[in-house]
């Protein structure tokens, strides 16, 4: 990658020098400066590979789903034929493969690549673009879900900034399955880079323009996703395609709190609050994550209890049993957000806020928890509590038939009052299971957390826990 | 502006046949020294460089008001107001914005602007140089209707679009007259679309160069049609005064609805209006 970075910097640098000379006198360039440029090829494939194209197949999908077609073809002698699999087709599972020229070409006349397609049947291809050149995929675009159809039709999928495509490898790409389990064909002509310029009213967006608050420590690291960049097309259609991190500037308002890099991921280094914004190509994107950092993370106690004597659902020090989730989101009457989304540091450690009731889910398979004597878990309350306050712990077994219903359920409550909690400090809590009086612990699926009874009286208070380390042992 | 009276042959390729035009290429080619009047009209009459911030100049413009009947006859979907928030000169431009908020009973807020009672004219130029909004179910307009409308109603007093544009296809533009017996659906029109480039997306001229039996349109440099009254199927009414109308509708039977990815507010912005003879 070495080289690449000494061309990209050269370019950068030339082109510095472009800027000076043509703002500074308006005059022509001298013949003496050297353009670090890569050819401006925009062909990919009209009737045949493009100087310098390759293609190569990902792993794990069928070697073989691209040919040249000389007889199905759009326009002039050939076109690009994708044989998509049936399912359990034994020589790949999906089709995809990258087209890469590298030697490098440089797209920044460009502001989109088109191609005319069609298909053996309507169909939704999971992804398509360009960018992808098996390395680092620096400026990686994908039009996701594009719907195809068996006639032929013009796509475009637009370049997020050009500017950016001094030195791009990757010319095309794509990934597609089966359809409901059939395989078919696509057909795709006249790839290439054009300049439209009818490509406009750019709107880029992180998480997919939603504006993120959450709770953060000292440590830990959040990455931005949901970055896209959207163009409304000369046939007055919106075109959204997700769009790598390195075509976005990234901004923190506070560099004391948080430090965000170029790849999109989020240092929390101190306390307060800092709110990730981000550009591209100058025009502020739309969606904005708020980190108010709570400063030093102090992790819950690390359990050391022997293993052999320990089932684990949650913890960094054991192996754990599969979760199906750490929040179902029941509706309508649950308002509990989050689930295992921090990481500090390493440790993972769940999250809920606006708690009313939450459940963790372990159904696949249960778990026989009846030689084991006692339910662990390590809780912190993010808030003040009064001594009406209270916090639930109930373990639902699924009974003989392994599935919830059935008539053969069971499940048994252990409450803490608030009189017995306190704040902002982790609560270690090793419950006899004999509190919960299960009627059976052979098929142990879920846990759950509540803070609300359910009656009008009742407001919940206890409203943003971190839980971590939940196990059964003996 | 002395150079907009003489461009280059744009309009061969838009008055021909489209089947004639790819043949013809070869010849436009070949004679590209030759020089096209597009505009004759130079003395200046009236105009409004939208240089001087607030409100619109109250002597040359006025304001429709409310929804009209059945949405100004178009079921559009717009209560037009003369607030700020909807018509105001900034920067240079006379802003009309389109805004979405519910207002008196309707979805959106805009703006229309005429000279009507205030500048009337028969014949002569007519041109604005303007950036217009995008997006489903936008319609944006820089139009004329004839001075006797009260009393000789449409389409008796005659209609001269001079741009219409509907903000889904934000290549296209349309220059369109309507008359008695040629309104609506039976109107004269044409379309000219702009290639490798949009009206969304930067400052276009459109105008008129308009005198005794005929009208001829023009964005840019760009003569694309001419209507005389060969070309309607009905009296022609276009020789009496006319006023001038801007507007920004939203949706109506013209462009449709907005849909959920319409962007608001959106604005037309008119660097100016001038008017010749």
């Amino acid at each position: 990658m070495k080289n690449i970075n000494s061309y990209s910097l050269k370019a950068a640098v030339l082109l510095g020098m472009i800027v000076v000379f043509t703002s500074g006198c308006e005059r022509n360039l001298s013949g003496d400066v050297e353009f670090a440029t890569y050819p401006a090829n925009p062909e990919v494939f009209i009737d045949g590979f493009s100087g310098g194209l390759n293609y190569f197949p990902f792993g794990g999908s069928k070697l073989d789903a691209f040919s040249v077609d000389t007889n199905v073809k759009y326009l002039g002698s050939a076109s690009m034929r994708f044989d998509v699999p049936n399912v359990g087709d034994p020589s790949g599972a999906y089709a995809g493969a990258i087209f890469p020229d590298n030697g490098g070409r440089d797209l920044t006349g460009y502001d989109a690549l088109t191609f005319w397609a069609k298909a053996s049947q309507g169909a939704t291809i999971n992804e398509i673009g360009f960018g992808n050149d098996f390395g680092e995929n620096k400026f990686l675009v994908s039009l996701n879900n594009m719907s195809i159809s068996t006639g032929w039709t013009k796509y475009t999928i637009p370049i997020p900034d050009p500017t950016r495509l001094i030195f791009e490898k990757g010319l095309f790409w794509y990934a597609e399955g089966p359809e409901d389990g059939n395989g078919y064909t696509i057909w795709i002509d006249e790839l290439k880079y054009e300049k439209l310029g009818t490509v406009a009213q750019p709107r880029p967006a992180m998480f997919n323009g939603e504006d993120k608050i959450v709770q953060s420590f000292i440590g830990s690291n959040i990455t931005i996703t949901g970055l896209t960049q959207t163009f409304n097309l000369a046939s007055g259609q919106n075109q959204t395609v997700t769009a790598a991190p390195a075509y976005f500037t990234f901004k923190s308002s506070n560099l004391n709190a948080a430090k965000v890099n170029e790849q999109g991921v989020i240092s929390i280094v101190g306390s307060g609050t800092a709110k990730i914004t981000a550009t591209l190509a100058g025009v502020a994107a739309i969606g904005s994550i708020t980190i108010e950092s709570l400063g030093n993370f102090v992790a819950a106690p690390t359990p050391t209890r022997n293993a052999a004597n320990v089932i684990s659902v949650f913890s960094d020090a054991y192996t754990n049993i599969p979760v199906d989730f750490y929040n179902g989101f029941f509706a309508p009457f649950q308002t509990t957000l989050g689930g295992a989304n921090l990481n500090v540091n390493g440790n993972n450690i769940i999250q809920y806020t606006n708690l009313n009731f939450v459940a963790t889910e372990f159904k696949n398979p249960t778990q026989n928890v009846s030689q084991m004597t006692h339910f662990h878990v390590d809780i912190q309350i993010q808030e003040a509590i009064v001594p009406s306050d209270f916090l639930s712990i109930q373990l639902g077994d699924f009974g003989p038939d392994g599935a919830f219903g059935g008539g053969d359920d069971s499940s048994g409550t252990v409450k803490f009052l608030g009189s017995a909690l306190s704040s902002n400090q982790w609560i270690s809590l090793d419950i006899p299971l004999a509190n919960f009086a299960l009627a059976n612990k052979n098929n142990m699926a879920q846990i759950f957390f509540i803070s609300a009874d359910g009656t009008s009286n009742n407001t919940p208070t206890i409203s943003t826990i971190l839980v971590d380390n939940m196990y059964f042992y003996k | 502006m002395n150079q907009r009276d003489q461009f280059k042959p744009e309009m061969h390729k838009k008055l021909w046949p489209r089947f004639l035009a790819a043949g013809m290429v070869a010849i436009i080619l070949s004679c590209s020294d030759y020089e096209q009047t597009v505009t004759t009209l130079n003395q200046l009459v009236i105009q409004d460089e939208f240089d001087t911030n607030g409100a619109p100049n109250s002597a040359l413009w006025g304001y429709d008001i409310g929804t009209g009947q059945n949405g100004w006859g178009n079921y559009e979907l717009q209560y037009y107001t003369n607030r700020p928030e909807n018509v105001t000169v900034k920067d240079g431009f006379l802003q009309i914005t389109a805004i979405k908020e519910s207002f008196n009973g309707s979805a959106y807020t805009s703006a229309r602007l005429l000279t009507k009672g205030k500048f009337e004219q028969t014949y002569g130029r007519f041109e604005a140089r303007i950036k217009l909004p995008w997006g489903q179910g936008i319609w944006p307009a820089f139009w004329m209707l004839g001075a006797d409308i009260d009393t000789n109603p449409w389409p008796g007093a005659g209609e001269i679009d001079i741009m219409e544009f509907r903000g889904q296809q934000p290549t296209i533009m349309l220059g369109t007259v309507h008359g008695p017996g040629y309104s609506g659906g039976q109107s004269i029109s044409k379309s000219y679309e702009l290639k490798n480039d949009r009206f969304d997306t930067g400052f276009h001229v459109f105008g008129i160069e308009w005198g005794k039996e005929y009208v001829n349109f023009y964005v840019d440099n760009v003569l694309y049609n001419q209507i005389t009254p060969a070309d309607v199927p009905g009296e022609w009414v276009f020789n009496k005064p006319f006023y001038i109308l801007i507007n920004m509708a939203v949706g109506g039977s013209f462009v449709g609805s907005p849909n959920s990815e319409t962007v608001f507010p959106q604005t037309m912005l008119v660097d100016y209006v001038r008017v010749y003879k």
